[in-house]
């Protein structure tokens, strides 16, 4: 963590309400089904439920790229950005061939966040080998 | 990019933290302009050059003439 600008805490206050919107809408989500309380394409909706916070995740990353008003904090982000974004889509490509030549089994694709959020990780590694700072 | 922000700073006695709220940015920012890390963009080169009443080229070496001076 290099610093705690005004926009930073912003992202944190937004990942927190995000983070508890996905955790009630999983847990309901999961509950009515489980229960057979929805039918039609009201199960469609609900599915999809627990995926807005998660796309909100990605809204407030880029709500936190523009207000950052520190140009170097800010780019020390979007190299993270970038280095998740890589990272995850050649996890993916290669889990995708792997997967096609049955080596492995399919995955859930909701897992390539946790695998972006881990690209952010070697983001900061990064910036730290290259430019002495983690980034965020 | 080469710079005399260090030189600078030290003659009025800041450190990197009273420059960097003087110029509204992170003591990181700071660092890494010194250092040469990081080039700022040119809005925030202006903000520095005013805060010193410089022209930016007395405080920003420009890579161009420093080759040419190496040759």
């Amino acid at each position: 963590m290099v610093m705690k600008t005004e926009a930073w805490k912003r992202y944190n206050a937004r990942t927190i309400w995000v983070s508890l919107a996905y955790a009630v809408f999983l847990i309901g989500a999961v509950f009515g089904f489980k229960h057979h309380l929805f039918a039609g394409p009201v199960r469609y909706v609900v599915a999809v439920l627990p995926a807005l916070p998660i796309i909100g995740l990605f809204v407030a990353m880029g709500r936190y790229l523009v207000e950052e008003q520190d140009e170097y904090v800010r780019m020390l982000m979007v190299r993270q950005t970038l280095w998740a974004s890589g990272f995850a889509l050649s996890a993916a490509t290669i889990w995708g061939f792997l997967q096609n030549f049955d080596l492995i089994g399919p995955v859930d694709g909701y897992w390539i966040v946790v695998v972006w959020y881990f690209g952010l990780g070697i983001g900061s590694v990064a910036n730290k080998l290259s430019l002495g700072d983690g980034g965020c | 990019m080469e710079n005399r922000l260090r030189v600078l700073r030290a003659e009025r006695s800041w450190s990197q933290q009273d420059l960097a709220e003087r110029l509204e940015v992170s003591r990181q920012s700071v660092n890494a302009i010194e250092t040469g890390k990081y080039d700022p963009s040119l809005p925030l080169a202006f903000r520095i050059a005013e805060l010193f009443d410089l022209p930016i080229e007395e405080i920003f070496v420009s890579p161009a003439r420093r080759s040419s001076k190496a040759i």
